[in-house]
């Protein structure tokens, strides 16, 4: 499933075929998050921390079950909560868990301007290499979902890895391992994509949920992280989770056009002073005309002294 | 660039034939602002393009040009803020810049006999220092939400979004403004590099570059009703 490092392609010394060469894998991995399931225990919090050797941050109370207003750079994993008054004036407690999606079309890696700071692995997971990250936090003005969180201290950015050193050897992520209620699956993205859709039918069908469906924006490519919301025309009332999360348009200009205009407007401008200085060549001091000069005053040759 | 272009007039004649052009705390304060704003070239290249990302390397690696960057931004900024203060007036834009400015294309055949006579800094002289100016206070309030951009709540993240692309743009300005400071002042006028070291120009190179600026200092009497031309 994930063990993309494992397929050989090429065997030293080797007669004959390599083999598994060439076999059609998916290895697109994705982590599925049923909001309707959930039900803000924070054991995926829990799990993610003890995996990850961080300890618990301090909370804030707000009159609500929400821990902490988000995620922090040592806090990759956080239930968001909302009490929601629903249009017969019920009250349901929407509950998703907030973290790295693991976009197919990362804003954080395109706006990175350091070499190999973030990599994006076959899979589908983003991940930061802390030793390359220069501090600059540009990821964070890439990312349409707040997640990078920068630490003043060691002056790096982090966020949620999707346990890559737990999925490349075969395990299924921290949280996955940690929830009890079954609401968070691991699995390739096809699999993950039909047992959402599959969850989503029947909440349409079964449960009331006409708008239940499942959340996998394309903006980004779609995510290697997708929910099953109860209200997927509403996004926003998961905690303020983006109707149609984009790479902002600024990051794709700079990135873009304004690149190539930048750099072909200072090759062109040295390029045409070298151009200039050949045609024209240097400007040089005149001799001043006696006119210049008070009457009886020696001529100034002008060039040298 | 002359072989004697930095060479120090001798003091013998100094009176005699040449003009203090840049007093030693302008040329100290444009040394600074230069390699300041070179460190923040080299710097700011790093972070542009992955092709230049090498540049970071050579002072010290990413982490050290980013903790760096924005302190060597300030450094400019003051060094800039200073030359505001002590040449707004030499910078004012007038109508004999107008004039020349029209006659740009002469100066740029260089066929500076035919350009109107100008004061201390002509038109491009000019139109550099506001740019740079005005483009510093520019990198300044962008290069600020960078700087601290972890602080900016979410809810403000259009400014990280406005600040990535009027820091780029603006420093583009910028270097092309420097690309032609550089050019000009160190390749192709002769005699401005070394003012800019030893503070002086010679009378010749007053007369036919900032003529106004020779008769104002010198105390020469302005032939009239025009300059002759050569």
């Amino acid at each position: 499933m994930s063990q993309a490092a494992t397929e050989l392609i090429r065997i030293s010394g080797h007669a004959g075929v390599v083999p598994g060469k060439g076999l059609n894998r998916e290895f697109q991995v994705c982590k599925l998050v049923d909001t309707t399931t959930c039900i803000g225990c924070k054991a995926c919090e829990v799990a993610c921390l003890e995996w990850n050797g961080y300890t618990f941050s301090e909370t804030s109370f707000d009159n609500s079950y929400q821990t902490m207003p988000e995620t922090a750079w040592n806090y990759w994993n956080l239930i968001k909560f909302n009490e929601h008054e629903r249009a017969d004036g019920s009250m349901m407690l929407l509950m998703r868990k907030d973290q790295c999606m693991h976009c197919a079309d990362p804003g954080c890696l395109a706006a990175c301007p350091a070499d190999a700071a973030i990599v994006q692995y076959a899979n589908g997971i983003v991940d930061f290499q802390e030793a390359n990250c220069i501090g600059c936090g540009y990821c964070m003005t890439g990312c349409p979902f707040n997640i990078p969180k920068f630490d003043p201290p060691s002056r790096k950015v982090f966020k949620c890895t999707l346990c890559n050193d737990r999925v490349s050897v075969g395990l299924e992520p921290a949280c996955i391992k940690a929830c009890p209620t079954g609401c968070l699956h691991f699995g390739t993205k096809s699999e993950m994509k039909e047992l959402a859709e599959t969850r989503a039918a029947q909440l349409r069908d079964n449960s009331g949920f006409q708008d239940a469906g499942v959340y996998d924006p394309a903006g980004v490519g779609g995510t290697h992280v997708i929910y099953v919301l109860h209200d997927a025309k509403n996004p926003e009332l998961y905690g303020g989770l983006p109707r149609d999360p984009q790479i902002p348009w600024s990051v794709r200009f700079w990135k873009g056009p304004l690149k190539w205009l930048g750099n072909l407007a200072m090759a062109g401008g040295i390029v045409g002073m070298a151009l200039h200085y050949m045609r024209f060549g240097p400007k040089k001091e005149e001799p001043i005309p006696p006119d210049a000069l008070p009457k009886g005053e020696r001529q100034d040759d002008g060039r040298r002294l | 660039m002359t072989t004697n272009a930095v060479s120090r007039p001798s003091a013998a004649r100094e009176h005699e034939e040449t003009i203090l052009r840049y007093t030693f705390a302008e040329r100290v304060n444009h040394w600074l602002g230069a390699i300041s704003y070179t460190y923040l070239l080299v710097t700011g290249l790093a972070f542009w393009s992955p092709y230049l990302y090498w540049l970071a390397a050579v002072v010290g690696g990413g982490p050290t040009a980013r903790f760096w960057h924005p302190w060597f931004g300030l450094i400019f900024t003051a060094s800039l803020f200073w030359t505001f203060k002590e040449w707004r007036h030499d910078m004012k834009i007038d109508d004999a810049d107008r004039a020349w400015g029209k006659a740009i294309p002469d100066y740029v055949r260089n066929e500076d006999d035919k350009l109107p006579p100008v004061g201390r800094f002509n038109f491009g002289q000019k139109l550099f220092f506001w740019g740079i100016f005005y483009g510093v206070i520019l990198l300044l309030l962008s290069g600020v939400a960078l700087w601290y951009t972890e602080t900016l709540p979410w809810s403000l993240r259009f400014v990280r979004y406005a600040a990535i692309l009027v820091h780029a743009s603006v420093a583009l300005i910028t270097i092309g403004l420097f690309l032609i400071h550089v050019y000009m002042s160190a390749i192709l006028e002769e005699g401005s590099f070394g003012s800019m070291i030893h503070g002086y120009v010679t009378r010749a190179w007053a007369w036919t570059f900032h003529r106004t600026w020779y008769y104002d200092v010198t105390g020469k009497p302005r032939p009239r009703p025009s300059l002759p031309k050569q």
